[in-house]
């Protein structure tokens, strides 16, 4: 086992975890964040995206020990004060969710791609996103959550 | 029945789902969210081999690793089993249904096969043991093939028969040979629907909580049907019906892929009672795609016979269906949902339907979105495109000819289409597209030799869903009922429970179903709270697939409606003291004609509920219940259009343009449905072009993770350009019809119609699905 210190979502976490065990494991498993899901075992789906000191990573290609010290933010880190992050709030109105198994994924993509590009074309939103994967809306939606939140 | 006209607030307007907040934020009910204290995992031991038999499994190392608790072979579970897995669908008498054990006790038959299983405190210890599981295999010849499966000597999926053949189905109606014989014009077509894997994002899981010393159990599972694996598990496990509670909680989608009843949850129910714990078992992706149905794998013939002007007379197709190793929930009846629309939205006089159903040494096929129906639209609109070509007309004009354009109209294969009006959307999209700007276009690349080839394919599909009239279900022999259910609970605060037996995974019901029971009874939004996939919550339900959570269950909620507010009308005549008569009833408030009383359904609710002042011999509350059996399916219908570029150098084929125009009668939510036809076309789209499961020679899935089996992104798909008719449904109140599979119906043919126009100039004729570029580039070498 090994111990490791990190931020996420604000709060301070210090737990022993095994050397080979995912990041998106100790979200979910070790600390309770379930709101990062896991839809693949081969890094394709982006379900678990969540961001690494700012940046959108797939939970699953990291190891939990590669979190030391860094900053993470998961979905369940957005919504401030009660209200929902406009990103969120995007989503919500552009129906850019159905299931909603991929949108914690899809969320955090989003956040990472408009801190990077304020105001992407469509073309960029739909390659920036083509790490993640949604079967239920087609994208159509999702497109345009990105687009409205860009124009928020 | 006629569309009842009511004044409406709520249906017709794309209200925000109220489903969202949850999901937006992580606090989120799926089944790998829960735990249970003292709960253990299982981990499944899966064939490597498509077909072997099993002399031993050794699990000593297993049984001695690390917080293991016990570990089973097929045989060690066999005194377990009340029944085998279930098939709801035997759809002949004679039809072979060998048992399908939830564990393989003799021989594995298909690449996945579970052949033991490992308990442990975690989910990583589980997967660790199960990795020391020795399985003594002898392996054995297998066929994947569905065209291979029925040779003589092929090797057999199940030695008690004496061929692969699962069943043979056939129905007819005219007479067929004569008009063929008659027929001026013929067109006879091979396709080929490739094998597909569903690929819901959320995997599977079941997670099962037990108290021993009642027999009382709790299953959790990512299912699309709480209420059929309930009835269905009770007979596998053993456990009474009255003791087993099943609990689809947040599903992350299913597509048909969650409307089965599965090994894992047998499974995990009879360990929990072996071994007086909690289980929970998740999927992995990989494992999902052996251990989750696919979809298709058919082999369609289909021959049409027509008049010199194109007047399709009569239409003749036969089938060879993969059913997989075993027959899962309703694996034989999948491609006959089809059989009733190889006709398309035509009249054709003459009918000829047959399919032989296969096994193969594959993972068991069965519903994947559309079901039988993607398969017939694809198989019509192609022969409609070829006749087409034979007669050298333009596929929108033969298409015109032929289309059927009185309604209730009753189809030569015996089934009665409600309402449509098939000229109207293709009108529409023909406009949307600006056909004639793209033909003309299409002519000038082609006059000039353009390396980028334009095509343009048409989809004027239609098709039945809403499943289903118990009568007519009875008919093709599945075995259970059509119905569907609702609650109206008016609670004496003012609020509403309300409790439909379907069973939502993506759809939007919580926010559609609240819409229709806002404008019943004159409620805001938010005072309405939509329960549903609890089996101990909605006793009553029959699960959401076909399309019918809104044709049947909404219907059934809407009906239900009507008994509350009867009710509530002979309270409020009663508290008013006027005669029930003298009410006038407007958006849930009844007031007595020609004055200013009136009392709401609210108030009527509470006095429902003191019970101080009600008409004699009145049962107290305000609750009623609707069984809805709808006495036909529903038939959307519409015109799909889709504007293929291929890069003839590369074979490389980009969607530039997809335009549908649905009619899927009266609308609840746009929004709602618009989502359902994009996702819906996405995966058609996805058909067409991209995705594929392939096995290799020994049975191997070679397009075994995400990695090689190409789920579109965002990146590979285009807008989709929607708009809509509407020719409401006449069999129900509100004149609805079933939306979610249209897209995944129509667009494999709109879209495969737009390549083999694009390359017709080679003198091609037809590209298997998926038009990949390879395929594609071969096709055009070839031809040059």
């Amino acid at each position: 086992m090994r111990r490791i210190a990190f931020t996420v979502n604000g709060t301070r976490h210090e737990l022993e975890v095994e050397p080979r065990e995912l990041l998106v494991y100790v979200l979910r498993e070790r600390l309770g964040l379930t709101g990062t899901t896991v839809g693949c075992d081969t890094s394709s789906c982006g379900a678990c995206t969540v961001l690494l000191d700012g940046e959108s990573v797939k939970s699953c290609t990291l190891l939990g020990v590669q979190a030391e010290d860094r900053d993470l933010t998961t979905v369940e880190g957005l919504a401030q004060n009660g209200s929902l992050h406009p990103v969120q709030e995007a989503f919500h109105a552009a129906h850019g969710l159905q299931c909603g198994y991929c949108t914690p994924g899809m969320v955090m993509a989003t956040v990472s791609l408009l801190s990077e590009n304020p105001r992407p074309s469509e073309a960029e939103i739909r390659l920036a996103l083509e790490g993640n994967l949604c079967r239920c809306t087609g994208y159509q939606n999702i497109v345009k959550a990105v687009q409205t939140a860009a124009a928020s | 029945m006629a569309v009842t006209k009511e004044r409406t607030t709520y249906i017709g307007t794309s209200v925000a789902r109220k489903e969202d907040a949850n999901l937006l934020t992580g606090q989120t009910r799926w089944v790998d969210n829960l735990t249970l204290p003292g709960m253990l995992w299982v981990s499944v031991v899966r064939s490597p081999h498509a077909h072997a038999r099993i002399k031993g499994v050794n699990m000593s190392k297993a049984a001695e690793a690390e917080g293991v608790v016990a570990a089973f072979s097929g045989t060690d579970l066999a005194e377990e089993w009340a029944g085998a897995l279930p098939c709801a669908w035997p759809v002949t008498e004679e039809m072979a249904n060998p048992p399908h054990w939830p564990l393989a006790k003799d021989k594995a038959r298909y690449v996945g096969d579970g052949v033991a299983v490992v308990i442990a405190e975690s989910r990583v210890l589980a997967k660790d043991a199960a990795e020391l599981v020795e399985v003594d295999y002898e392996p054995l010849p297998s066929v994947t093939d569905v065209t291979k499966a029925l040779d003589d000597g092929a090797p057999l999926v199940h030695d008690e028969l004496d061929s692969n053949r699962c069943y043979t189905w056939a129905l007819a109606a005219g007479e067929v040979d004569r008009l063929f014989a008659e027929a001026a014009v013929t067109v006879k077509e091979r396709y080929r629907q490739q094998r597909l894997i569903p690929n819901a994002i959320e995997p599977r899981g079941v997670l099962v909580d037990l108290t021993p010393a009642q027999g009382e159990f709790t299953m959790w599972s990512a299912t699309q049907v709480p209420h059929i694996a309930r009835v269905t598990l009770s007979g596998t496990t053993g456990i009474p019906e009255s003791k087993l509670r099943v609990v689809a909680p947040d599903v992350g989608g299913g597509f048909g892929s969650k409307l089965n009843v599965y090994a894992e949850e047998a499974l995990c129910l009879v360990l929990a009672r072996r071994l007086g714990r909690p289980i929970k078992w998740i999927e992995e992706r990989s494992e999902g795609y052996l251990a989750t149905i696919h979809g298709r794998d058919v082999i369609q013939e289909i021959e049409l016979a027509a008049t010199a002007e194109g007047k399709i007379t009569a239409v003749r197709t036969r089938l060879t269906a993969a059913m997989g190793a075993y027959l899962q929930l309703v694996t034989p009846g999948i491609p006959l949902l089809g059989a009733w629309l190889y006709g398309g939205c035509y009249g054709v006089e003459g009918y000829d339907f047959e399919c032989v159903g296969v096994f193969t040494h594959t993972t068991p096929t069965d519903a994947y979105r559309g079901a039988g129906r993607p398969e017939a639209t694809y198989a019509i609109e192609r022969a409609v495109d070829a006749l087409a070509r034979k007669l050298g007309q333009d596929p929108v004009d033969l298409r015109r000819l032929n289309f059927i354009k009185e309604f209730p109209a009753e189809l030569a294969s015996g089934l009665t289409v409600d309402s449509g009006d098939y000229d109207a959307s293709l009108d529409r999209a023909l406009e949307m597209v600006e056909y004639d700007a793209v033909r003309r276009e299409q002519a000038e690349r082609r006059e000039r030799g353009d390396s980028t080839q334009l095509g343009i394919g048409l989809s004027t599909y239609m098709e039945m869903c809403g499943l289903a009239p118990s009568r007519i279900l009875a008919a093709i022999r599945y075995g259970a009922g059509g119905w569907d259910a609702a609650t109206i609970r008016c609670l004496p605060t003012g609020t509403v429970q309300v409790l439909i037996g379907t069973s939502p995974h993506g759809q939007g019901h919580v926010t559609t179903f609240s819409q229709i029971i806002a404008d019943r009874l004159g409620m805001a939004i938010d005072e309405i709270e939509v329960l549903h996939g609890d089996t101990s919550v909605i006793p009553l339900g029959m699960d959401t697939y076909g399309s019918r959570s809104l044709a049947v269950g909404g219907v059934a909620l809407y009906n239900a409606a009507d008994k509350v507010i009867a009710k509530a009308k002979q309270i409020v005549a009663h508290g008013l003291e006027v005669a029930d008569y003298d009410l006038e009833y407007d958006a849930g408030r009844f007031t007595v004609r020609g004055t200013d009383r009136s009392m709401t359904v609210k108030e009527a609710a509470l006095a429902a509920w003191t019970a101080h002042n009600l008409p004699d011999g009145m049962e107290p509350g305000l609750e009623e219940t609707y069984v809805y059996d709808p006495p036909n399916f529903s038939w959307p219908g519409g015109c799909h259009v889709a504007v293929v570029e291929i890069d003839t150098e590369t074979g490389s084929v980009d969607l530039r343009r997809y335009v549908a125009v649905d009619d899927v009668g009266t609308v609840i939510n746009p929004m709602i449905v618009d989502g359902q036809i994009h996702g819906g076309i996405a995966q058609g789209v996805a058909q067409a072009l991209f995705e594929e499961a392939v096995y290799d020679e020994d049975g191997n899935l070679v397009t075994g993770s995400m990695v090689n089996y190409m789920v579109p992104s965002a990146a590979e798909l285009p807008n989709f350009e929607l708009d809509r008719t509407e020719s409401p449904s006449p069999t129900n109140p509100m004149g609805v019809k079933g939306v979610g599979e249209t897209g995944t119906i129509a667009s494999p043919a709109a879209v495969m119609n737009a390549v083999v126009d694009a390359l017709s100039p080679f003198g091609i004729t037809d590209i298997d699905m998926p038009a990949t570029p390879e395929r594609v580039w071969r096709a055009i070498e070839e031809a040059r």
